[in-house]
C-alpha cells in the first residue's frame, strides 16, 4: 500500500549547515504521527520542506507515490497537503467566514471566479457553516481576525487547513502560545480529526504527544535518530538523553 | 452563539451577500455624477477630466489597494493607451471612438501583460524599480518614434468622429462628459462585481499574507498578472479617454509626474474600496484648479508638502478623522439587518 | 576606444559617489529614499553659487559642498526622515516624492529652469595626454577623487570600529542595539554622511550631468538601478554596479545613438529578471 508521505534522502543546506540531513520518512495513510526534538533540530524547515515553502538541496518526496519534490506550495496543496503555521499565520483585514469561504471556495476551484459573488454558490454556506461550527468560531465569524483572542486564531489556523479536505494534515505546534484556558478546545479538535487524514504533528509538548501519536519520530540536528511506537521512543535512552536537560513542559 | 432565529449557514449567507450589496452612500455617488450632466453645464470640461482621472486612479487602487502592489509607472498603461487612441483615430483605423477605445485598452492591458511578469519579483524596490523603468521605457520610445508620436510636440492633428456615429465631441465637453462618465460607470460595476467575487477576495487575501494564500492553493503569480492585466487595461482606457477628449496627446502621459500625482489622487481618497481613487480625483482636480490660479509654476510645490504631511500625520490618523463620516455610513447602511442578526 | 572607456569609468565613478549614500540607507534603515537626488542637486547649487557669485576657488568649494549636503542631510533626518523609518514602504515612497517636488518647485523658484554650470579652474579645463590617450582633465579628477572616496569608504567600513558597528546594525539592527551599539546615532551620521557625497558629486556632476531643478528627478532612476543592481550589502557591490552602468551608458550613447538611453533600462530589466536581489549581494545565510 503507498504510504501518504514519503522522502528519500532529504536535505536542505543553508551556507555550510545542514539543516536538514539525510531525512528519511515513510507515514502511512490516516496516520498519527508526532515528530518531536529538540529547538532547533529542524522540525519547522523540514515542514517548509514537505510543504514547498523551502527548495531541497537533494532528496525527493512523494504525497501519495507521486512525487512532488519540484512542486510549488499551491500545487501540492492542490494534491491535497495542508499545513498549519507555528506561528499563526491569517489575514488579519479578513473574518473568519470569509477566510474560512475563500479555503472552500478555492478547494472547490472556484477561487478563480471573477463574476459570481462571492459565496453565491450553492452549498457553500451550509459547508463554511459546518466548519465553523466545529471549530467554535460561529459567534466571531463576522469579526477582524486581527481582534480574535489569540486561541481563537489557532483554532481558526486549523479551521482553515481542515477547510481543504486535505489528505495529509501537517500541525506545526498547533497549541503554541495558546493561553492554558483555551488550550482544551486546539486539542479536542485535534482529537476529533477524522480517521481518513493523515496527520503529522509537530510537537514540544510530550502530553500532546503522547494523547495523541501513535508513531513518533525524532529529529535531532537535522537528522532521524529514531523512530517507533510511543511505548519505544519513550523508552529509548537516546531520546532521554537528548531531552535531558530540556523541560518536558506539561 | 448565532442569533435564537438563524441558523450558521443563513447567516453566513447574509453576510456574504451583503459585502456585494450597494450601500446608499453609493447611489447617492452617482446620481450625483450624473445628474452633474444637467446641474453643471457649465463644468463638463473639468468633470470630463476627474472621470478619466477617476478612472485611471481606479486602475491603480485595482493593484495597490487590493494586490499590494506598489507602481511608481502606472502612468505607462495610461500613456500606451492615449497614444493608441490617438493615432488610430488620426490614421484612420478604427473611426468609431468607443472601438477604439476598447482597442486602445486591450493594447494597454497587453503590454501588462507581458511586464507583469517583472512586477512579480523582488521586493518593493524592485517593483518600484521595474514599474518605473517601465514608464520611463515608454517615455523614451515615444520620444525616439517621433515621426509615429510628434515626439515633444505631442500628437497634432487628430480629429475625433461622433461617437456611436450620432454624438459629436463639441468644445464644451458635454458629450465628452457623458461619455467618459458612462465609461467610467460600466467599469466601475465590472471592477466592482470582480471585487465581490472569490477572485477579489483572494486578492484581499494575497495582499494579506501572501504566504498562507499559497498554503491554501492559491496560485499567486498567475492572480497577480491577472490584476495586474486587468489594471493595465483600465489605465489604458483612461489614457484612450483623455486623448478622445482632447484631441492630443503628447510624452508627459507617460511622465513621473503623472504616476506620482496619481498616487496622491489615490491616497488622498483611500484605497481598497474602489471609490477612494474617484473621491480623490474630484478633490484633487478641485485643489489643482484652485491652486493653479494661484500659483500656476510652483503648484508642484503644494503636492510635495501635502504629501509629507499626509505621511507624517498618518493615514491611520486620517481615517479615524473621516469616523464621523463611517459612523454616519453605517447609519444608513440599509444592509445592517442581516448583519445585525448575527451577533 | 579607449576614451570611451575612460569617459565610462569617470561617469560610473561619479555615479558611485551620487547613489552610495542611497544604497547603505538603504541597507540600513530599509528606507527607501527617493529625495536623495535633492541633496546631490543641493551640492551642486552650492558650488554654483560659491565659485559663481562669490568666488570662491574651485578646490575649496568642493568640500564646501558637501558639507552643506551633509548638514542638509543632519538637519532632515533629525527633523523628518527619523518619523518614517518605521511606516511602510509605500509611505516612504509618498512621503520621499513628497519631498523631491518640494525641492524641486524650491530650486526653481530660487534659481530658475535654467541649466547652470560652475565656472571650472583653467587646470581642469582641457585634455591631459597620458599613455597617447587624450584624458579629459576634469574626468581626471572625478576618476582620482570618487577613487580615493570608494577606497576611503571601504578602509572605514572594513578597518574601523565605526565601520563594523555600522555592518553590525546593517546585518541586524535588534541585534546591534542589543550589543550596546548606538543605532539611531549610527543612522544620522549614516544619513548626513551619505547626503554630503551626494552632494559633492552633485557638485562634480555639475559640469557634466548638467544642473537644473528638475536634477533629482531625471536621475533618481540612475541612483535606483545602481542600488538595485549593486545591491545594499557592500560598498563594492555599488561600486561595481556604477561603473558597469556608467560605461554601459556611456558606450551605448555613443555606439548606437538612437538607443544609447535604453541601454541602462534593460540592463535594469535583465539584471532584475536574473537576480532579483542584486548582481552583487552576498547571499545571506538566514
Amino acid at each position: 500500500m503507498t504510504a501518504a508521505l514519503q522522502t528519500f534522502g532529504l536535505v536542505r543546506r543553508f551556507g555550510g549547515i545542514a539543516a536538514t540531513n539525510n531525512v528519511g520518512l515513510t507515514i502511512e495513510a490516516g496516520a498519527r504521527h508526532a515528530l518531536i526534538g529538540p529547538n532547533g533540530a529542524g522540525k519547522t524547515t523540514l515542514i517548509n520542506l514537505l510543504t514547498g515553502v523551502v527548495r531541497p538541496t537533494a532528496g525527493r518526496i512523494l504525497l501519495n507515490g507521486e512525487d512532488i519534490t519540484r512542486l510549488p506550495p499551491h500545487q501540492r496543496v492542490r494534491r491535497g497537503m495542508a499545513r498549519t503555521f507555528q506561528i499563526s499565520q491569517l489575514f488579519a483585514d479578513l473574518t473568519p467566514l470569509e477566510t474560512v469561504g475563500l479555503a472552500i471556495s478555492e478547494r472547490r476551484g472556484d477561487g478563480g471566479d471573477w463574476w459570481r459573488v462571492a459565496g453565491s454558490k450553492p452549498g457553500l454556506n451550509a459547508e463554511i457553516a459546518e466548519i465553523l461550527d466545529r471549530f467554535r468560531l460561529s459567534a466571531v465569524m463576522h469579526e477582524r481576525v486581527a481582534t480574535l483572542p489569540y486561541g481563537r486564531q489557532r483554532l481558526l489556523e486549523i479551521a482553515v487547513a481542515i477547510a481543504c479536505r486535505p489528505q495529509v494534515l501537517l500541525l506545526d505546534e498547533p497549541a503554541a502560545g495558546v493561553p492554558d484556558h483555551e488550550r482544551q478546545e486546539i486539542l479536542a479538535s485535534i482529537a476529533a480529526l477524522p480517521d481518513t487524514v493523515t496527520v503529522l504533528l509537530i510537537e514540544h509538548d510530550m502530553d500532546i504527544v503522547f494523547s495523541f501519536a501513535r508513531k513518533i519520530s525524532v529529529l535531532v540536528n537535522g537528522a532521524l535518530l529514531t523512530e517507533g511506537t510511543v511505548e519505544e521512543v519513550s523508552r529509548d535512552p537516546r531520546v532521554k538523553a537528548v531531552y535531558l536537560g530540556e523541560t518536558a513542559h506539561a | 452563539m448565532t442569533g435564537p432565529s438563524l441558523p450558521t449557514a443563513q447567516v453566513a449567507a447574509n453576510l456574504l451577500a451583503a459585502r456585494a450589496r450597494w450601500h446608499p452612500l453609493e447611489f447617492a455617488f452617482w446620481l450625483t455624477a450624473f445628474a452633474a450632466i444637467w446641474l453643471l453645464p457649465n463644468r463638463h470640461l473639468i468633470l470630463t477630466e476627474i472621470a478619466w482621472l477617476g478612472l485611471f486612479a481606479l486602475s491603480l487602487d485595482l493593484i495597490l489597494g487590493y494586490a499590494g502592489i506598489i507602481s511608481l509607472g502606472h502612468a505607462a498603461f495610461f500613456g500606451v493607451g492615449a497614444y493608441a487612441a490617438a493615432l488610430l483615430a488620426k490614421h484612420g483605423l478604427i473611426n468609431e471612438p468607443v472601438l477604439a477605445l476598447i482597442a486602445a485598452g486591450a493594447i494597454a492591458g497587453l503590454v501588462g501583460f507581458a511586464t507583469s511578469f517583472l512586477v512579480l519579483r523582488g521586493s518593493d524596490l524592485t517593483r518600484l524599480m521595474v514599474s518605473l523603468g517601465v514608464a520611463l521605457i515608454l517615455r523614451e520610445l515615444a520620444n525616439q518614434f517621433s515621426w509615429l508620436t510628434g515626439g515633444a510636440d505631442g500628437l497634432q492633428g487628430v480629429t475625433m468622429q461622433p461617437i456611436l456615429g450620432r454624438f459629436r465631441f463639441d468644445m464644451f465637453g458635454h458629450n465628452s462628459y457623458v461619455y467618459a462618465l458612462l465609461v467610467l460607470f460600466v467599469l466601475f460595476l465590472l471592477a466592482r462585481r470582480l471585487m465581490a467575487s472569490p477572485f477579489g477576495l483572494s486578492l484581499v487575501a494575497i495582499k494579506g499574507n501572501p504566504l498562507r494564500a499559497r498554503a491554501l492553493g492559491i496560485s499567486v503569480e498567475a492572480r497577480l498578472v491577472a490584476i495586474y492585466t486587468v489594471a493595465a487595461f483600465y489605465a489604458g482606457i483612461a489614457g484612450g479617454l483623455l486623448a478622445q477628449t482632447q484631441a492630443f496627446a503628447s510624452l508627459d502621459v507617460f511622465s513621473f509626474d503623472r504616476s506620482a500625482d496619481l498616487l496622491l489622487v489615490l491616497i488622498i481618497g483611500g484605497t481598497g474600496y474602489l471609490y477612494g481613487g474617484l473621491i480623490g480625483a474630484v478633490i484633487f482636480k478641485l485643489m489643482q484648479d484652485f491652486l493653479a490660479t494661484l500659483t500656476p509654476q510652483y503648484w508642484p510645490f503644494w503636492i510635495g508638502l501635502l504629501l509629507v504631511l499626509i505621511v507624517l500625520v498618518g493615514r491611520e490618523r486620517m481615517r479615524r478623522w473621516a469616523r464621523p463620516v463611517r459612523v454616519l455610513a453605517a447609519k444608513l447602511d440599509w444592509r445592517r439587518p442581516a448583519a445585525e442578526q448575527a451577533r | 576606444m579607449l576614451t570611451i572607456l575612460f569617459d565610462g569609468i569617470a561617469y560610473g565613478m561619479l555615479l558611485f559617489v551620487l547613489a552610495c549614500g542611497l544604497s547603505v540607507t538603504l541597507g540600513l534603515m530599509n528606507l527607501i529614499n527617493l529625495a536623495h537626488g535633492a541633496f546631490a542637486m543641493a551640492g551642486g547649487y552650492a558650488l554654483v553659487i560659491l565659485v559663481n557669485n562669490y568666488g570662491v576657488p574651485f578646490w575649496a568649494a568642493l568640500p564646501l559642498a558637501f558639507v552643506v549636503s551633509a548638514l542638509l542631510g543632519l538637519v532632515l533626518e533629525k527633523t523628518l526622515y527619523v518619523h518614517v523609518y518605521r511606516k511602510s514602504h509605500l509611505d516612504q515612497v509618498l512621503f520621499t516624492i513628497g519631498l523631491v517636488f518640494m525641492a524641486v518647485a524650491m530650486a526653481d523658484y530660487t534659481m530658475g529652469m535654467t541649466q547652470v554650470f560652475a565656472r571650472v579652474p583653467p587646470e581642469l579645463q582641457g585634455q591631459l595626454q597620458v599613455f597617447g590617450i587624450g584624458m579629459g582633465r576634469y574626468r581626471l579628477l572625478i576618476i582620482v577623487i570618487c577613487g580615493a572616496l570608494a577606497l576611503g569608504l571601504q578602509y572605514v567600513l572594513v578597518h574601523t570600529r565605526f565601520g563594523s558597528r555600522l555592518r553590525a546594525a546593517v546585518d541586524d539592527q535588534r541585534v546591534a542595539r542589543g550589543l550596546g551599539i548606538n543605532v539611531g546615532h549610527i543612522f544620522t551620521l549614516t544619513f548626513a554622511f551619505g547626503s554630503g557625497l551626494a552632494g559633492l558629486g552633485g557638485a562634480l556632476g555639475t559640469e557634466i550631468l548638467g544642473l537644473d531643478p528638475a536634477f533629482p528627478l531625471k536621475y533618481m532612476i540612475y541612483f535606483l538601478i545602481v542600488v538595485t543592481v549593486g545591491g545594499t550589502s557592500s560598498i563594492t557591490g555599488p561600486f561595481l554596479a556604477s561603473l558597469l552602468l556608467g560605461i554601459a551608458d556611456v558606450a551605448g550613447k555613443y555606439y548606437v545613438p538612437k538607443l544609447g538611453a535604453f541601454v541602462i533600462y534593460t540592463i535594469m530589466i535583465v539584471v532584475l529578471i536574473w537576480r532579483p536581489q542584486g548582481l552583487f549581494t552576498r547571499t545571506a545565510a538566514r
